[in-house]
């Protein structure tokens, strides 16, 4: 079978499974420890997408989680607050009201999350109604269909066409790694999103399983390294879904520490999509300052 | 533009540092003064000589070792020979695997304290001797204790019998797990040993003899005389010994085959390398690279099998540069009891100063020198991962095993170049192919003239494997059932 090729994209190389699982097995050993561990988990904070993305979301619950977004824990200082709050469209005004002055950026979902299934008509009006919304930044999905039948033109031309709908709007495009079932597709997804204008990639929804994993976060990040050599622009990064633990999330800041280096320790650059994680950190934090594990009861669950 | 060019660049030396995480070493119980092991007992060098033995990585004294001279080799063969004769070959295969099982077993529970030995001794990250040499050593007793009752239908139809006492001789980049592969097959098939490990790393060797003696084998099956060239020599010639297995350098591998000449002797060598890692344009680069690392700087390069010349197909070339360049800035190198060192002291002073020659001579020959930028510390012995780029198959660098983090790195066009570059060395223990295409790897499998070619992988080790080499890199396998034969008669 000849490959598909796609207008102006270098040919993505192959990535060997055995090859990049054990990278990443190796990365997981790294032993974080005391005020390395304290300032990476305070890191870690300010680099959560706080995210609700219920059919039962109610505008009180995304009202809490905007609160919570930038009180973190207030008997605790000196914590950042988060990166964004990540809605579906029709909370986008009710967060950005919440979140006014705050400096929390509003994420949305757009482009018939989390499926992809719809026309491109739909797709673009969602994603204008979450800007004009006042949405800072849209998560929107690729057609996985399109892409695993080898249609990568179409998945292209549409990343570019709602990358135009976002107008200032940061644009994060969601792989949805869990339904792509190989590393190989997973980085030639990465070049395609970013090659058409992506300003983030992220890993998943978060409605299918597995979501993020640290071997494929790796493979995105690579894909970025090469990219911004290629062309030197960078790009984000947003692991999503099944990040729940503060050790967890050490794993991916050591991944990206020694893939992308120091530009890319940010929440400018690098995002965990999650809404367990922050109160497991904030466990973390406070033993570190008390040296006891607190009961979950003194963590807010917004 | 070229403003802009200068611009891409990464930088690893990031805000967020990782804080040290040492291994303690408060559980390791190390005596201040170590004798001989011979006949299941300790005793003094008839000489009453000792040596140092020394941590590489602070350069301070560990332990006093006993020297052994021609009289203590003596007095350990006569064990050995009294030991095969009353006990060990009269034993059943069932009896023997028994004792072994539960060598392996008490490895296992006292891993970590050979893991912290090990890396105080030699110098070896506790990352690498946590999970590699010690599991791995434990597991080549457990595989070799399996075949202990099964020799006869490892080899049906031959009546394999022992061959008697056998002088093993181990080197001291993989102390223990070089310890391991020798003892484990000798031990299963019936033969009993007399170890010398090497000088500079004799510790492990040592807690192994203590271990054996709490695992109460018969007295005189395993025993340990420590020393130097000297010491190694008088195993090698005592007319008693039936069996001969070394690994270590190729000069003394060669010395050892003039020393046997002629004599009943039985012998298996394991010598030096200069293994050929060649990645093709359509390699997984990213993963070649990790592979590229983990061929010359794990175990500091000490490793005979280490991916010292690296092929890459000159496509590729600059992309697989860059991205080489990037990952080493990422290693780290200290303190070998730090969980996050990636690269070791190097073992010995003497080591050092041959690598540092090497540096000089690649230099002189004109090829391009590059380190990583990391910090080393102050004192021990530390050499900072080392490339050597344009090196040519002329170089000395190229040619000869220097045995440490540096790797000479050359470009190929076509399949035949590289094959005949490979191969054009008179080592040939391993090769490593990177390539995204299964027809290429079987031909080049079949055309590599190395004991062991790994294919997108590298440094992988399994006791189930037979290991050796060809040419000057010695002869006989250790590891799986092929290493079984060299301790059998048939």
């Amino acid at each position: 079978m000849a490959k598909p090729i796609i207008a102006n994209i270098p040919d993505s190389p192959p990535i060997d499974q055995v090859g990049v699982e054990e990278r990443a097995a190796r990365l997981s050993s790294r032993s974080i420890k005391k005020s390395s561990k304290v300032s990476a988990l305070k890191l870690a904070l300010s680099m959560i997408d706080l995210t609700t993305l219920e059919g039962s979301d109610t505008p009180g619950k995304v009202r809490q989680l905007c609160y919570k977004a930038a009180h973190l824990h207030d008997v605790f200082p000196g914590l950042p607050t988060v990166g964004a709050v990540c809605v579906y469209p029709n909370y986008v005004r009710i967060a950005k009201k919440e979140l006014e002055g705050s400096g929390i950026n509003v994420a949305a979902v757009a482009t018939a999350f989390p499926s992809g299934n719809s026309t491109l008509q739909v797709k673009l009006d969602d994603t204008k109604y979450a800007v004009d919304e006042g949405a800072d930044e849209i998560d929107m999905v690729i057609s996985r269909g399109k892409f695993l039948a080898g249609e990568y033109n179409f998945v292209y031309d549409e990343i570019a066409a709602i990358k135009e709908a976002c107008g200032k709007a940061h644009l994060k495009v969601i792989l949805e790694t869990g339904e792509l079932s190989t590393y190989d597709n997973v980085r030639k997804a990465s070049d395609i999103a970013m090659y058409a204008g992506g300003d983030f990639i992220k890993t998943s929804t978060g409605k299918i399983s597995p979501a993020a994993t640290l071997p494929v976060t790796l493979v995105m990040l690579e894909a970025i390294r090469d990219y911004y050599y290629k062309t030197g622009k960078m790009v984000g990064m947003k692991p999503a879904g099944g990040i729940r633990t503060a050790k967890q999330s050490l794993q991916y800041l050591v991944t990206l520490r020694e893939t992308l280096g120091q530009a890319w320790m940010n929440n400018h650059w690098f995002r965990f999509g999650a809404s367990s994680l922050a109160n497991d950190i904030l466990m973390q934090l406070v033993k570190e300052q008390t040296g006891v594990y607190q009961s979950l009861d003194y963590f807010s669950k917004d | 533009m070229s403003e802009k060019k200068k611009k891409i660049h990464l930088d690893f030396n990031t805000e967020w540092e990782y804080a040290p995480a040492p291994e303690s070493a408060d559980h390791v119980q190390l005596k201040k003064q170590y004798e001989l092991f011979i006949n299941g007992k300790w005793v003094k060098p008839s000489s009453g000589k000792y040596f140092d033995t020394i941590n590489p990585a602070t350069e301070e004294k560990l332990a006093s070792i006993a020297e052994a001279n021609e009289k203590d080799v003596d007095l350990a063969v006569k064990a050995a020979r009294n030991a095969y004769d009353k006990y060990w070959s009269k034993m059943s295969g069932a009896e023997r695997g028994k004792y072994i099982f539960r060598i392996a077993r008490m490895l296992q529970e006292k891993a970590r304290e050979f893991a912290v030995i090990e890396s105080m001794d030699g110098g070896k990250p506790i990352r690498e001797s946590r999970d590699i040499d010690i599991p791995l050593a434990a597991s080549h007793f457990f595989y070799y204790a399996g075949w202990a009752d099964k020799l006869e239908y490892a080899f049906p139809n031959r009546n394999p019998g022992p061959l008697g006492v056998a002088g093993q001789i181990t080197p001291w980049n993989f102390p223990l797990l070089m310890v391991a592969w020798k003892l484990a097959p000798a031990l299963a098939t019936g033969n009993t040993v007399v170890l010398k490990p090497a000088e500079t790393t004799s510790l492990t060797a040592l807690k192994l003899a203590e271990l054996i003696q709490e695992a109460d084998l018969p007295p005189g099956v395993v025993n340990v005389v420590t020393g130097y060239g000297a010491t190694g020599a008088a195993i090698v010639n005592h007319p008693d010994v039936d069996k001969i297995a070394f690994t270590g350098s190729t000069a003394v591998g060669k010395i050892i085959q003039r020393a046997i000449a002629g004599t009943h002797k039985k012998v298996t060598l394991e010598l030096g390398g200069k293994a050929a890692n060649i990645i093709f344009e359509d390699a997984p680069l990213d993963q070649a690279v990790e592979g590229i690392i983990n061929g010359i700087f794990f175990n500091q390069g000490h490793v005979c099998c280490a991916g010292s010349r690296l092929f890459v197909q000159e496509g590729v070339y600059d992309t697989v540069l860059r991205k080489l360049k990037d990952r080493m800035e990422t290693l780290i190198v200290g303190d070998p009891l730090d969980k996050n060192t990636d690269v070791g002291a190097i073992n010995s002073q003497d080591q050092l100063r041959t690598i540092q020659e090497y540096l000089k001579i690649g230099q002189k020959e004109g090829a391009e020198m590059y380190q990583s930028s990391c910090p080393v510390p102050k004192k021990g012995f530390w050499c900072r991962p080392t490339l050597f780029l344009h090196a040519s198959q002329s170089h000395r660098i190229v040619q000869e095993e220097i045995f440490g983090p540096v790797l000479a790195v050359q470009t190929f066009r076509t399949v035949a170049e590289v094959i005949e570059k490979a191969n054009n060395t008179p080592y040939g223990l391993s090769a490593g192919v990177w390539t995204d295409k299964g027809s290429k790897i079987f031909n080049m499998t079949t055309q590599m003239r190395a004991g062991v070619v790994w294919a997108n992988t590298y440094n992988k080790f399994d006791p189930t494997s037979p290991f050796g080499g060809y040419k000057e890199s010695g002869f006989g396998r250790e590891g799986g059932l092929h290493g079984l034969q060299p301790y059998l008669k048939m």
